[in-house]
């Protein structure tokens, strides 16, 4: 059999939900992302004008069906308040996908076959800062009975189970802005192992607050130079970018066996193709010369991935975060694929959303099993004059029609942790 | 009904998410009105922020119902 699994379970994505910059919904987000629509704009979660960076991908609000977030259409208003932000974004995507997916446990074995596995990259920021401030006050009595739960990372997994009765595997990844392909990637084998025929996995970030920005500020990390003109400020591999472009959301799909999947004749967006990963043991935000990390990360994907070859990769999500590792990465890519290079696309869908931190890698995924399904590569905004020429195509400005059958999507997180994912085309 | 009586009442719905009309003076925050262990921690500490009182563990814990908040406030208020 052509499947990936260990010991012959194959993973197939039945559901899928995101919360992004440019829309809450999948399918809006997907719209707007190959129209060549832009998410990012002048912060507004907080006044910025005290600190360098200036701009971000925020959730619009707004009517639900109009792609805004409307919270109360995800989380009862009562719940609100015990709740950080990247739980509310984490809970709109993940009941997006679970819907999506049709899958309702009627009996105690479905539950327990069922798992939540949903982490973030940094959590509750803007309820720690809040807290800080409670407690520095000389209030520490006052402190909500709610702050720990409402900052704990595996929060969306604890509230997801509460909410359907997921009596599975409860678990959430902190990788940085590795999460949410260590997520898919770690639940995906929880199901090949058996552990569960169903899981529901991904990420969530909410860190745009003036903590989590001026801490990337003093990292160096966020671009300064287009607070002026926000939606030219993410520019992956072109010469004049600056620095990445914080973005929020989240990014959830529901992974199940494919046997249980077609038993119960669910809608199949695509198969999990192979997922690897690697750690850089180098520095804690740089990634190493020639992004070796990423080569290694990208060769164990292909090595679980029951046979394919670089040949047959059509496209590749990059992590490319309009930063100078973006040409590390493209070393790493133009390394590992050889001659397939050249007829390999590759885009950098940050350049319209920003980095969602935690969530860029499920949210990207998403984006990957899209690109398939229609045929269709997001484009990479802003690149306008490449740092560096290659033979892949990286999709400036517009999106291109494709026939796209596998898809590779790299995430890279500070600490040196690196992770691929292998999505493909369901063929039974 | 007295003014703390109308504003443990408000707070109740605001923190609870509750319709006015069940916020009867015998109904049980956590028996009748929907609320846990922790709701219960930070109703408490709402009426201490409201009314300006010190309500100690030992107290809060025999704080079962709108009544008892009621009473257990207007008694610190007249003391």
């Amino acid at each position: 059999m052509s499947g990936t699994a260990t010991n012959g379970r194959r993973v197939v994505v039945t559901g899928i939900g995101v919360v992004s910059p440019l829309a809450v919904g999948a399918e809006l987000t997907w719209k707007r992302l190959i129209e060549g629509q832009s998410g990012i704009g002048r912060i507004t979660h907080f006044d910025p004008s005290e600190l360098p960076a200036q701009v971000a991908g925020q959730v619009p609000d707004g009517p639900t069906a109009e792609g805004g977030l409307t919270l109360s259409d995800w989380v009862p208003v009562k719940d609100q308040k015990k709740m950080d932000r990247f739980i509310h974004l984490g809970l709109a995507a993940a009941i997006q996908a679970v819907e999506d997916s049709g899958w309702k446990p009627e009996d105690e074995d479905g539950r327990c076959a069922t798992g939540v596995m949903i982490g973030s990259g940094i959590g509750g920021l803007q309820t720690i800062y809040d807290g800080s401030l409670t407690v520095s006050s000389g209030k520490a009595r006052r402190l909500s009975p709610f702050f720990i739960p409402s900052a704990l990372i595996n929060l969306i997994s604890g509230h997801l189970s509460i909410r359907y009765g997921f009596k599975g595997p409860n678990h959430a990844v902190v990788t940085a802005c590795a999460t949410g392909v260590h997520a898919i990637g770690d639940a995906s084998r929880l199901i090949q192992y058996g552990d569960a025929d169903v899981m529901v996995a991904g990420g969530a970030e909410a860190a745009i607050c003036s903590l989590g920005i001026a801490g990337f500020c003093s990292a160096r990390a966020l671009s300064t130079g287009s607070n002026d003109d926000p939606t030219k400020a993410s520019r992956p591999w072109d010469k004049d970018r600056d620095g990445f472009i914080m973005g929020e959301g989240a990014g959830v799909v529901v992974l199940e066996e494919l046997e249980h999947a077609k038993r119960r004749g669910a809608k199949i967006y695509g198969e999990i193709g192979g997922y690897g990963m690697s750690g850089d043991a180098h520095h804690i935000t740089a990634p190493a010369e020639g992004h070796e990390g990423a080569f290694r990360a990208m060769k164990a994907a292909l090595r679980n991935s029951g046979g394919l070859t670089t040949a047959d990769i059509d496209y590749v999500n990059a992590h490319g975060t309009s930063t100078m590792a973006d040409d590390l990465e493209l070393d790493a890519v133009e390394r590992f694929f050889g001659d397939d290079a050249k007829r390999l696309a590759m885009s950098s869908t940050k350049s319209a959303i920003g980095h969602l931190l935690g969530a860029a890698g499920a949210v990207e995924a998403i984006f990957c099993l899209q690109a398939i399904r229609d045929g269709i590569v997001p484009p990479t905004l802003n690149l306008d004059n490449p740092a560096r020429e290659s033979v892949i195509d990286r999709v400036a400005h517009v999106a291109q029609q494709r026939k796209i059958d596998v898809a590779l999507s790299n995430s890279f997180g500070f600490g040196g942790t690196n992770a691929s994912i292998i999505l493909k085309r369901f063929k039974d | 009904m007295s003014d703390i009586a109308d504003k443990v009442k408000k707070i109740v719905v605001e923190h609870l998410g509750v319709d006015e009309s069940k916020v009867t003076p015998d109904a049980s925050f956590i028996d009748d009105l929907g609320a846990d262990s922790l709701d219960t921690v930070e109703l408490v500490m709402a009426f201490e922020e409201a009314f300006s009182v010190e309500i100690p563990e030992d107290a809060a814990e025999k704080i079962a119902t709108v009544k008892d908040a009621i009473d257990y406030i207007e008694k610190q208020k007249a003391a």
